[in-house]
């Protein structure tokens, strides 16, 4: 393996830490605003124009190589139940009833939405995902680990995943045709559809279309791009005839880009990175602090006990020494007195009678 | 128990402690886990998972990673709590609380490597493109990282254990630096494995998709510590009770009462938290829903019952009910976490398309968690785990 380019501004990315990556791939921990690629395309989809002729999910087949389907892609039975993309389709074409006019289902073309800061892209641990200038989200096979966040970040349920490769599973999607339309060629499926329900351009000229289409017929379409601000948004936008609801399309998703709700989270690792050490450090300075305290005044009311006994012992000591002198002055001077009367006694017991000595004794 | 004891006359005593009950029940699962791991790297994951384009994640990720790191949290606490916080007559739970973290963290390294497709790329991140803008990113530099700290953390044990005194006492003189990272690691990729979802607040259900889930899943993560504590040592109180010295014996109590208070008071706060985390969203009017239901579920029985319990414990000085409540309390973590990663995960997409684990999911995650205990038993019936070693004795 030689060090590619990609590789190397990899090193680079990791050299200059996150901010490297702020802006080109997605929005991380910082408030800096991504207004999107200027020059960006996108494809508009009109529903009121859709026959739901699949044209366009052959075409995808075909321009992608994609493995063949179940049923063949004239066989529109398939429309009567609810489908999403596959490993084996990037683009599926759902029915529904249409309440106002059950005699006439609505279409809904569904594929990558391409988003503005796409979930994907900044889910991606090893930047597989990449925003191009031209709009279109690309996918890179050759770095992917497999680890399948990408399909839990997307809002709109798109990346699927090879689940019955052993080995070397890829999360599969639209490229918007970036191949295609990096050569100047229009995406496969807009190519091919038959109604112009798909037009791709400027995604600035394409909301500026959608909106004239509403101005000029507001009793056929839902007064609302869809795309134009769902989750920051896209770069494939929606006109309906239908509320976008009964079509399947979440109306509850928010305008806030993907990047922008882990954003905060992220942002709180340099802090905790380096306040927790210190706070850390400082709690255990402060029990170590408290511990030496707790030793040395311990040590302090040992030595003062010690000493204090020491003091009492030799107080003791002297004290009863004093006293062992004195008993022996004593003693002494008893014995002497005692010695001292007996002799004379011995000299009196010669002259006096024995009841004397009698009453002595008692 | 009749069965073993005839079988122990029949064929003498050494051929018993080998053919015991567990060992005949955890060698089946080892079978079974080898076949399903064939399978998963000849066939795919679509021949071993009931996973799907709706449902990337199932147990493997639910269970095995979400779970396995929250209870694999009793590692920093301890150690924080006693080469930190100072709590030194709790030293003699430090190692069998690093040596489970160390474990449960190779485990779920292990586990990933079914999940994820091509597994030998998980370096990528690092050494071929940073994704610094995923969480997930954070989430596998912070495990990867702290993988290698409790491995140093351990290490001590298995040093003494081949005697080489020198490399022994340089990793002891590692302590608290291992310590403090290990905390700092910890509190980044616990709340990051909440803040994967933050992500996707049109999939998780609104009473469990907070932007407070980064630090619920921080808070959860001391409880589920504690409490893994506290059961691990039941259980190993029951089955090695043998290896353990006088000071591991008469400081269990003491961490068994301690670590049990700490638990009721930060399950406390923690309701106070997800309370507040509800009256911000305002997610009142969800309660009187089905999830509302089993939302409360998790809040009084997971939550609220284990705070009050473990009070109780401390209260009377209950050792059992402390244990008990430890029990429950790591249960009530499966519970939570599940809900996040799979209950209430995809909660409006309709049923058809909902997730249900395949046998042999639930097959892999239990084979991963026989072989935590198998190697655990390996470790603590020879290392100087549950006792001091008799060359190092009061030397920390």
């Amino acid at each position: 393996m030689t060090i590619s380019r990609r590789r190397f501004l990899g090193w680079v990315g990791g050299a200059a830490g996150a901010g490297m990556a702020v802006g080109h791939r997605a929005r991380a921990a910082t408030t800096h605003e991504f207004e999107g690629y200027p020059d960006a395309m996108g494809v508009l989809f009109d529903n009121h124009r859709c026959i739901g002729c699949r044209r366009c999910e052959a075409a995808c087949n075909r321009v992608n190589d994609l493995p063949a389907p179940d049923q063949p892609f004239d066989d529109l039975k398939v429309l009567e139940k609810q489908r999403r993309t596959d490993y084996r389709s990037f683009t599926v074409v759902n029915q529904y009833a249409n309440g106002g006019q059950p005699e006439a289902p609505v279409f809904r073309k569904i594929q990558c939405n391409h988003c503005k800061e796409p979930a994907c892209a900044s889910a991606c641990f090893v930047g597989a995902f990449t925003k191009t200038p031209s709009g279109a989200v690309t996918y890179d096979a050759s770095v992917c680990v497999g680890c399948r966040y990408c399909m839990i970040a997307c809002p709109f349920e798109i990346p699927a995943y090879e689940y019955d490769e052993p080995l070397t599973p890829r999360v599969r999607k639209c490229t918007m045709c970036h191949p295609r339309i990096s050569k100047g060629q229009l995406p496969g499926c807009v190519e091919v559809c038959p109604t112009e329900s798909l037009l791709f351009g400027k995604r600035e000229d394409l909301i500026a279309i959608a909106r004239q289409r509403i101005r000029n017929h507001p009793d056929r379409y839902v007064d609302h791009i869809y795309g134009e601000h769902e989750m920051g948004g896209t770069n494939w936008l929606y006109l309906s005839k239908a509320p976008f609801h009964e079509v399947g399309m979440r109306e509850d998703l928010g305008t806030t880009p993907a990047p922008a709700l882990t954003a905060p989270a992220l942002g709180a690792v340099p802090i905790i990175v380096g306040l927790w050490p210190v706070l850390l450090t400082g709690i255990y300075a402060i029990n170590r602090r408290k511990e030496k305290i707790a030793r040395s005044e311990q040590e302090a009311a040992v030595a003062e006990a010690v000493e204090q006994t020491k003091a009492n012992a030799a107080d003791k000591f002297a004290l009863a020494m004093a006293k062992a002198e004195q008993d022996k002055t004593e003693t002494v001077e008893r014995e002497v007195k005692k010695a001292l009367e007996e002799a004379a006694k011995e000299q009196e017991a010669g002259d006096d009678a024995t009841p004397q000595s009698e009453e002595d004794l008692s | 128990m009749t069965d073993s004891g005839n079988h122990a006359e029949n064929s003498g005593n050494s051929e018993n402690s080998v053919l015991t009950p567990f060992n005949m029940v955890a060698g089946m699962i080892l079978i079974v886990g080898i076949v399903v791991t064939i399978l998963r790297f000849t066939k795919g994951l679509g021949s071993v998972t009931n996973l799907s384009d709706y449902n990337p994640w199932g147990i493997w990720i639910g269970f095995d990673l979400l779970v396995g790191v929250a209870l694999a949290a009793g590692g920093y606490v301890t150690s924080a709590a006693v080469y930190i916080f100072g709590m030194k007559r709790y030293h003699s739970a430090v190692r069998p609380a690093v040596l489970t973290g160390f474990l449960g963290y190779a485990l779920v390294v292990v586990a990933l490597h079914y999940d994820v497709g091509r597994p030998w790329r998980l370096p990528y991140p690092f050494i071929i493109q940073q994704g610094t803008t995923s969480v997930l990113f954070e989430v596998g530099a912070c495990v990867a990282l702290y993988l290698s700290v409790l491995f140093l953390e351990y290490s001590p044990a298995a040093l003494e254990w081949l005697g080489l005194k020198r490399a022994r006492n340089l990793a002891v003189k590692l302590t608290l630096v291992l310590t403090i990272f290990g905390v700092v690691l910890s509190t980044l990729h616990q709340s990051s494995l909440g803040a994967l979802f933050l992500i996707a607040p049109s999939k998780l259900h609104p009473l469990w998709y907070s932007s407070y889930i980064p630090i619920y899943f921080f808070v959860t993560s001391i409880i589920a510590g504690l409490s893994m504590v506290i059961f691990e040592s039941t259980l190993s109180h029951r089955y090695f009770h043998d290896k353990m010295d006088a000071t591991h014996l008469e400081e269990n109590p003491h961490v068994t009462l301690g670590f049990g208070k700490a638990a009721s008071l930060i399950l406390a706060g923690y309701f106070i938290i997800k309370v507040i985390g509800l009256a911000a969203d305002n997610n009142w009017h969800y309660l009187g829903t089905g999830y509302g239901a089993w939302y409360l579920v998790e809040m009084l029985g997971f939550v609220a019952l284990p705070a009050l319990m473990y009070a109780v414990g401390v209260r009377e000085k209950n050792l059992g009910i402390i244990r008990g409540t430890a029990a429950w309390t790591v249960l009530g973590i499966v519970v939570n976490r599940f809900n996040i990663g799979l209950i209430a995960f995809n909660y409006h997409l309709p049923k058809s398309e909902r997730y249900f684990p395949h046998w042999m999911e639930i097959a892999i995650s239990l084979f991963v968690v026989t072989v935590g205990v198998l190697v655990f038993r390996f470790i603590v019936t020879r290392m100087p785990i549950f006792y001091e070693h008799p060359d190092y004795e009061d030397s920390h």
